[in-house]
């Protein structure tokens, strides 16, 4: 059958090379394509290396060896903007990932179907909410004087806070709005491999007389723990790549304490104060930090559990 | 079988649990709704939970006489349905060849595709980029700028591999032509899978705001999103208190302006959302898959 196929390809490949051009013909849009937009901005990374000039553009401006990267390492944004960038990335690994698995493993224990599926339509609705949307409905709520979160303390006879130019405020905005944008949409990879998981396993571990939480424990995590590594992985290498399109509509001057991090740092000096050397710099290195994060995770899940993403 | 006691607990413990999460995350979209179909005083005194008080349709009535908003939800379908399109139709220029084993350079291809999946240039280089290109300020930018996805080409060229070739052989038999082939055969099977990729397309179009708004220089060409940013962020964050001034005398104030036209902004989000939910789903399992 596969010599049979084989000698078909060969028969049509010799046939109709005419034909075939048409397949060339059509991969030149999609070439074309990536290399101005995927390839050329790719090239443009030399610009962290360069004293930018508009007029010059990108292959021609001049070199300034490391000077981008002495900029923005020496100036004072630094360390505050790593510091926070590694914060908010870690408490969004520490709440923000168990968060789906958790609800993974309540929606699977539900036995009515259509309280199951309600549950899961409902809690996946706010990732089809815009960024723009989540922060406006947070600062509108969080309002001193007419948000619903501030009447509800009032009730208590508290003093209206102001949530949005807390500086200590922010890392909880940021992680518990990430939280109820994000828990039902990553949920659903985790519910997909709960229902792959063996029933028979299950039947032997009540025979064995184990109740639901060793349920839990010793057949359904153990039988998810491969998804749990390779999604830990990849979310480890994004600790860095924190999501700044939510930071940029919810921070102020006031806040930037706590919540300024390197890729909001690099798109103010770069897109706004046109520094675009120290800000294709300060992406360059979020970029080498996430790569050496990666590979360690890697590495670490590879020995200790031998699940690995390569 | 016999449920125990204990086990009883658990599943009602767990559902009261899940009702509260599901709960958590339905109201503040209820919220939203209820204050812009409120009067603008209950809105004020915060006396809106869940439920309109005073049903009220005038902040409807003034985001549907604005002609910015018009505007701008007009750029916003436009950018949408073409940036989608333009997407579709890139993705396919490059996952239909890539599926057929006799494509010479199939495999330098392949790797061209996977490069650009784990390596990219970053905010800055591409919007220099759009700057050395000319493409600052048009809408050819937006649409045409984002066209280059490798994942998504990874996931066409794997559903087009699982199509039976005896389907094109027998095509060629009767002399077929490639675009023939892919338009007659091709696209009719894989209904579902452009549903998915266009689906999600398309809801990272309509929701996006970063990129028009660093694009886009004049009002007229702004979409939606970045108008709404403009009314929620810089109206409130901007001044420093969060505090705002509030009109008495129309019978809507500025957050239920607001309000209404986040409603009207996540309508066609809301009318599609059963079969958001069915793609999406489907999307999500083949790319965890693939990835």
């Amino acid at each position: 059958m596969k010599t049979q196929l084989a000698a078909m390809n060969v028969k049509m490949h010799g046939r109709t090379i005419k034909r075939d051009l048409s397949l060339y013909i059509m991969s030149v849009p999609f070439i074309l394509a990536y290399i101005l937009f995927a390839y050329k901005p790719l090239t443009g990374l030399i610009i962290a290396f360069k004293e930018y000039n508009l007029f010059e553009g990108t292959y021609s401006s001049p070199w300034v060896g490391l000077d981008n990267f002495r900029a923005f390492l020496g100036g004072p944004y630094f360390s505050r903007t790593f510091k926070n960038t590694l914060i908010l990335g870690a408490l969004g690994i520490l709440f923000g990932f168990p968060a789906p698995i958790l609800l993974a493993l309540m929606i699977n224990e539900v036995r009515v179907k259509w309280f199951q599926r309600t549950v899961q339509s409902i809690t996946f609705m706010p990732y089809f909410v815009s960024t723009v949307v989540v922060a406006g409905i947070v600062v509108n709520i969080l309002s001193p004087s007419t948000g619903v979160v501030n009447k509800i303390l009032g009730l208590f006879g508290a003093e209206p806070i102001y949530f949005m130019t807390k500086p200590e405020w922010f890392r909880t905005i940021y992680i518990a709005s990430g939280i109820w944008q994000f828990s039902g949409y990553n949920a659903i990879i985790y519910i997909a491999a709960l229902s792959a998981v063996d029933v028979q396993l299950y039947e032997a571990c009540i025979i064995d007389g184990g109740n639901k939480f060793k349920q839990i424990i010793h057949v359904t995590i153990p039988g998810i723990l491969p998804t749990i590594i390779i999604m830990f992985i990849m979310d480890i290498g994004n600790i860095i790549n924190v999501g700044y399109e939510k930071i940029i509509l919810l921070y102020q001057p006031a806040t930037y304490e706590t919540a300024d991090i390197l890729s909001t740092y690099m798109f103010r000096s770069g897109i706004q104060d046109g520094e675009y050397g120290v800000a294709t710099a300060v992406g360059l290195f979020n970029s080498a930090v996430s790569l050496l994060m990666v590979t360690a995770t890697n590495m670490l899940c590879r020995k200790l559990n031998n699940t690995s993403l390569w | 079988m016999k449920i125990s006691k204990g086990e009883k607990a658990f599943y009602c413990v767990n559902g009261f649990l899940l009702i509260l999460f599901a709960l958590l995350c339905l109201c503040p979209l209820v919220y939203v709704a209820s204050a812009s179909l409120s009067s603008a005083e209950a809105v004020m005194k915060g006396e809106v939970f869940l439920l309109p008080k005073g049903f009220n349709l005038g902040a409807y009535k003034k985001v549907f006489e604005d002609s910015k908003i018009w505007i701008a939800y007009a750029n916003t379908v436009y950018y949408t349905i073409f940036g989608t399109l333009a997407q579709l139709f890139i993705t396919c220029c490059g996952a239909y060849p890539l599926s057929k084993p006799y494509f010479k350079g199939r495999k330098w291809l392949n790797i061209f595709v996977v490069i650009t999946i784990w390596f990219s240039g970053g905010m800055i280089p591409t919007y220099l980029n759009f700057v050395e290109l000319g493409l600052v300020n048009t809408r050819a930018g937006l649409i045409w700028g984002f066209v280059c996805q490798g994942t998504s080409v990874v996931i066409m060229r794997t559903f087009f591999e699982g199509l039976p070739m005896e389907l094109e052989e027998a095509a060629v038999v009767d002399g077929a032509t490639h675009v023939q082939i892919f338009s007659k055969i091709y696209l009719p099977l894989s209904v579902a899978s452009f549903a998915t990729l266009g689906l999600m397309f398309a809801v990272g179009r309509w929701n996006g705001y970063l990129w028009s708004m660093i694009l886009f220089k004049e009002d007229s060409k702004m979409p939606l999103q970045v108008l709404l940013k403009k009314l929620v962020v810089d109206t409130t964050v901007g001044s420093a208190s969060g505090d705002k001034m509030t009109d008495t005398i129309k019978d809507y104030s500025d957050d239920m302006l607001i309000y209404a036209t986040m409603i009207v902004s996540m309508i066609p989000m809301l009318v599609c959302y059963p079969f958001l939910q069915k793609y999406f789903k489907k999307g999500m399992v083949i790319g965890a898959v693939k990835g």
